[in-house]
């Protein structure tokens, strides 16, 4: 094996042609001017009379206040006013046209998938997906949307995936990683399955409230904490969807999971064959070594990207995990965006850079 | 043989503490502390991000959880992106002063009288604007 003796920090790549950006924030300017006019009138007035409460009691917001404001970059608020992310025109100038983004995949946050009023959560995700085509896909074609959709009612979700699914302003199903129940509990699976015969991907993102403390041990005390946690979940989430036979069952999943870091999925899918090898008895419906289910079926997405010192031991993991399953991502306007130029400072090969820059991404979403 | 610029007026300052200027094409941004003056490349060591979009904030310093001291105001520059603090003078990392450090430049006031060997001037003009703020890089 080659080790590169002194991996250069310092080496700045340059894109040389258009990337894929697999997790960008557009944001409403505010959801009351931008969105609720895409919902009927009683839910207006519902939620001016009796809010948006979420699993999580009586949390406004995200359980843990993020380390910077609106979890976002101090200097991507918009010249002309506005939170981050919620003007097209400074998107273009700080983030699409410098880092000259092709394909930049939006992912809708915060906007109540779980909202405990089931109806409400449907009334509101049908709402999100009408503003990102009015707002930002129509307006510029580098950018694309997810459907989301209430996932704790499948048929609903059916209902806005039949909705959207064909037109070329949608590139996957958004999910998040933080549900009531396991991501492959079969009251999903209606879901998964309208992914599949649409040819979409379903896109996890980390976050969510399902009601269920952040880690298995509980509520943590501090933000770091919780930022870490999404590691956990989003191994869980994929231990629970192999094992319950979710891809044996829908031969054309796809899964991309999206922020939750990519070095730990090499241990974890040599730890779910060694068990699943010696438990055949129990989990008899999962037809293949596990890690051959994951090679197949499931993406990562690269923010936050693992720093390790020796940055070159991230090539050796990218290769335990399949250069093909890997996409960039930036998580613009995030305060943990990952700069493309800086995202993978390590010595890649043409093909390598290909297809973690763009091609595998193309490729996951369906796209020439 | 590092070479001195004028880049700013104090008075430029007067609504703000800091401001961003480039020197020799590289982004450069001035920080006014009080009465005192620093510089740094306008580049994260870390990912690149925008130094002068960052936050000035204290040293914090605990020896066991649940102590926490602050020192320093303001003397401690947060980066807007990840969040990377340094010392606004020395540029060293807080959390790994090996791993990173911010490229601190020097800067200095002097009184538009003696700036006859600086260069630059005729962007100013000197005969009215007191004070002007040198770089040297």
């Amino acid at each position: 094996m080659n080790v590169e003796a002194r991996p250069n920090l310092s080496k700045v790549q340059e894109a040389r042609v258009g990337i894929a950006d697999c997790d960008v924030h557009p944001n409403p300017t505010s959801l009351e001017d931008e969105v609720f006019p895409f919902l009927e009138q009683k839910w207006r007035d519902h939620i001016e009379t009796y809010g948006m409460p979420q699993r999580i009691g009586f949390a406004g917001g995200t359980q843990y206040p993020k380390g910077q404001p609106r979890a976002s970059r101090r200097d991507s608020y918009p010249p002309e006013g506005g939170p981050p992310a919620s003007s097209l025109s400074f998107f273009r100038e700080q983030h699409l046209d410098p880092h000259h983004v092709d394909l930049a995949v939006m992912i809708p946050l915060r906007i109540g998938q779980a909202l405990q009023n089931m109806d409400l959560a449907v009334a509101l995700c049908a709402a999100i997906n009408e503003w990102q085509q009015e707002f930002w896909t129509r307006k510029e074609p580098r950018i694309k949307g997810s459907i989301v959709m209430a996932y704790e009612n499948a048929s609903d979700c059916v209902a806005q995936i039949e909705k959207h699914a064909h037109k070329d302003d949608f590139v996957q199903i958004s999910m998040l990683s933080r549900t009531p129940d396991p991501l492959g509990h079969r009251k999903y699976w209606p879901i998964y399955e309208a992914a599949a015969a649409n040819g979409l991907p379903v896109g996890v993102h980390a976050f969510g409230y399902g009601g269920n403390p952040p880690t298995g041990g509980g509520y943590p005390s501090y933000y770091i904490e919780d930022m870490m946690a999404h590691a956990q979940s989003c191994q869980s989430l994929i231990v629970s969807m192999v094992y319950e036979g979710v891809f044996d069952r829908i031969p054309d999943m796809k899964l991309i999971i999206v922020e939750g870091g990519i070095a730990w999925l090499p241990s974890l899918a040599w730890r779910l064959d060694k068990i699943w090898e010696k438990n055949r008895m129990e989990l008899s419906h999962v037809k293949r070594p596990p890690s051959e289910i994951i090679r197949e079926h499931v993406w990562l997405t690269s923010q936050p990207i693992e720093e390790p010192d020796k940055r070159q031991q991230l090539v050796e993991t990218i290769d335990w995990i399949g250069w093909e399953n890997v996409l960039y991502a930036s998580d613009y306007p995030h305060w943990d965006f990952d700069d493309p130029k800086r995202a993978l400072p390590v010595q890649l090969t043409q093909e390598q850079r290909d297809g973690f820059f763009r091609n595998n991404a193309f490729k996951a979403y369906g796209l020439s | 043989m590092a070479e001195k610029h004028v880049v700013a007026k104090v008075a430029d300052f007067a609504d703000t503490d800091r401001k961003l200027v480039e020197v020799k094409g590289r982004p450069i941004v001035i920080f006014k502390l009080g009465e005192e003056w620093f510089g740094m490349l306008n580049r994260c060591p870390h990912q690149g991000g925008s130094l002068c979009a960052g936050h000035l904030i204290s040293q914090v310093d605990s020896d066991r959880p649940g102590d926490y001291r602050l020192s320093r105001r303001g003397e401690i520059l947060r980066c807007p992106w990840h969040g990377w603090e340094f010392d606004i003078r020395t540029g060293e990392a807080c959390a790994r002063p090996g791993k990173f450090r911010a490229r601190p430049v020097g800067v200095s006031v002097l009184s538009a009288d003696d700036t006859e060997t600086v260069g630059d001037l005729e962007l100013y003009d000197v005969s009215t604007e007191a004070d002007l703020v040198v770089v040297e890089l």
